[in-house]
């Protein structure tokens, strides 16, 4: 099986790709989302690779699989998995289809849930929190703004056997696709499930990292991987390091259905460029899928400025409170208190990066980056609330102040920007369905 | 005495979810890695020091088949929540630079 990269719009060279077919591979897949890059994907719907850059990857695994009579599988379409992240692949590859020709069956799984579902499995005492995740209420259901469940391989095998050759997934355990396609092949759960965590990232098990193919051979007892440009290598080191990428065990891998253990694994290179690790194993457990819902917070607008003021920077922290107190008199002279609204200051040269975790706090900064957020219910409260931010910083008055102007740097004019609205991830729960297939219907359709 | 800094391959954090951080410190050998834990600095007490949070909230696995040691801590705010200044949790590691590790011969 092949993974063209570690996320779909990463980009991967065609010839990795056209390597990788003439092994004769029975599946391409990619892996096309992940909760990193923060919940205002799901929240708002939008994708987080661009539309050309999807296309671009798409079309060239599209015309490998079609032209080898395999399956291509796309899993967390579009990034959050939702329903218009879903629309948004599914668009693409019809578009492709048209543009190029092509003939196929499709299938395209949804994972989006109606909140009545959700609600269901909340009033049926069937919901447990993920590790830190934030208390669920009935209330903290009907804010969502948008909750996908994330699906295992069962629903990808059902589209195999019913004949789609063309697999779009919402929201999808990342190494799922894979996992259920070896699996059905008649291959034991642990090396299958370890072949689909080597394949969600593209070539990263190998060196050097680069956005790159993968390829992986599955055994009865072992899995074999091998990247796919003569450039990169997987060593054994390098393999086994794998399992600690964005996982909170590098022994214990949660997946519905089972638990993927690798304390045992042993790691063996094949040859200078291939590793083939064993000794994987694979726990049944009662049959769970994680739930993941965003709500909306508030709207935004920011500005980013700096000092270069020595006066200034040694009393800093000082200076915001007084900006802060400035900013609070003057919009309480709209009618708005403090509870209203939030000023998010990230200070860069003092703990712009750790917040509140830094360690360092004497400081050696001859300028300092100020990154201003504010936060309310309305954009235009937000933006009330930033224009006296700006203004305050440049004005607020300090002991031993020799700049009698305005005492900040701003790059850009304007200065205020409006920004995206904030969300939050707001549900990070399981649920124990009564079939792996139940909350993720699969629409088919010839192309 | 040696910095982390100084002899790992690999110091890096990143999200494990929305709401966890995992760090990773990785060696370049077995040996140095076995010596590292022999040292017993590095543990779940060492992550709860320089992060301000209580032992019992640090996951913490030793990987001798990655020559690597992982912790995994609570985030103080959830990816991209109001005030969060790292959506991936990709620059949590710096702490970790400076820590000394005492290796025999080292002194």
């Amino acid at each position: 099986m092949i993974s063209t990269s570690g996320l779909l719009g990463y980009g991967f060279p065609e010839a990795s790709l056209k390597a990788g077919l003439q092994r004769d591979p029975h599946l391409i897949g990619v892996d096309g989302g992940s909760t990193d890059p923060g919940p205002y994907y799901l929240g708002s719907g939008k994708t987080l690779n661009s539309r050309f850059a999807m296309k671009r990857d798409i079309a060239l695994m599209l015309r490998g699989a079609l032209a080898h009579r395999i399956p291509l599988v796309i899993g967390s379409c579009g990034g959050a998995g939702g329903a218009p992240h879903l629309a948004t692949v599914v668009e693409i590859v019809r578009e492709l289809a048209r543009e190029e020709g092509h003939h196929f069956k499709m299938a395209v799984i949804q994972s989006e849930l109606q909140k009545d579902t959700v609600l269901r499995f909340f009033e049926g005492g069937n919901m447990r929190p993920l590790r830190n995740a934030p208390d669920i209420t009935a209330e903290s259901i009907a804010r969502a703004t948008r909750v996908v469940g994330m699906m295992g391989p069962e629903p990808y095998m059902r589209a195999l056997d019913n004949g789609a050759q063309v697999i779009l997934g919402g929201r999808t355990s990342d190494p799922a696709p894979w996992a259920g396609a070896a699996i059905r092949a008649g291959l034991p759960p642990a090396p299958s499930w370890y072949a689909g965590k080597m394949l969600e990232c593209g070539a990263t098990p190998s060196l050097p990292k680069g956005h790159d193919c993968l390829i992986v051979t599955v055994r009865d007892d072992s899995v074999e991987a091998e990247p796919l440009n003569p450039i990169r290598r997987c060593t054994p080191l390098s393999v086994a390091n794998h399992s600690l990428h964005e996982n909170s065990s590098p022994c214990v891998h949660v997946e519905p259905g089972g638990i993927l253990d690798t304390t045992d694994c042993v790691f063996e290179a094949v040859n200078d460029r291939a590793v083939r690790i064993s000794g994987m194993s694979w726990r049944s457990m009662p049959y769970t899928v994680k739930l993941e819902g965003t709500e909306l917070v508030g709207f935004r607008a920011m500005t980013i400025c700096g000092t270069r003021d020595p006066m200034l920077i040694g009393r800093f922290d000082e200076f915001l409170d007084s900006v802060r107190k400035a900013v609070d008199e003057k919009v309480g002279g709209f009618g708005l208190t403090p509870d209203k609204y939030r000023l998010v200051f990230r200070v860069y040269g003092k703990s712009g990066v750790m917040g509140e975790m830094e360690p360092v706090k004497s400081i050696n900064s001859h300028e300092l980056g100020i990154l201003v957020e504010a936060l309310a219910d309305t954009q235009e409260i937000a933006n009330a609330v930033l224009a006296f931010a700006r203004v305050s910083l440049l004005h607020t008055d300090f002991p031993g102040r020799l700049c009698r102007e305005g005492n900040m740097a701003f790059p850009f004019s304007p200065s205020d920007v409006e920004m995206e609205p904030l969300y939050r991830f707001n549900i990070f729960h399981t649920v124990t369905p009564k079939d792996p297939c139940e909350l993720f219907p699969i629409e088919y359709e010839v192309i | 005495m040696a910095r982390i800094a100084d002899i790992a391959t690999v110091c890096k954090s990143k999200n494990a979810g929305p709401f966890e951080l995992t760090i990773d410190i990785v060696f370049g050998s077995r040996e140095l890695f076995e010596k590292v834990a022999a040292t017993g600095v590095v543990n779940a007490k060492l992550f709860a020091k320089l992060y301000g949070i209580s032992e019992s909230e640090v996951l913490f696995t030793p990987y001798p088949a990655g020559n690597a040691f992982k912790a995994t801590i609570p985030r103080r705010i959830p990816s991209g929540d109001v005030g969060d200044t790292d959506i991936y949790g990709a620059q949590q590691h710096a702490p970790l630079l400076d820590v000394d590790i005492p290796l025999p011969g080292n002194a």
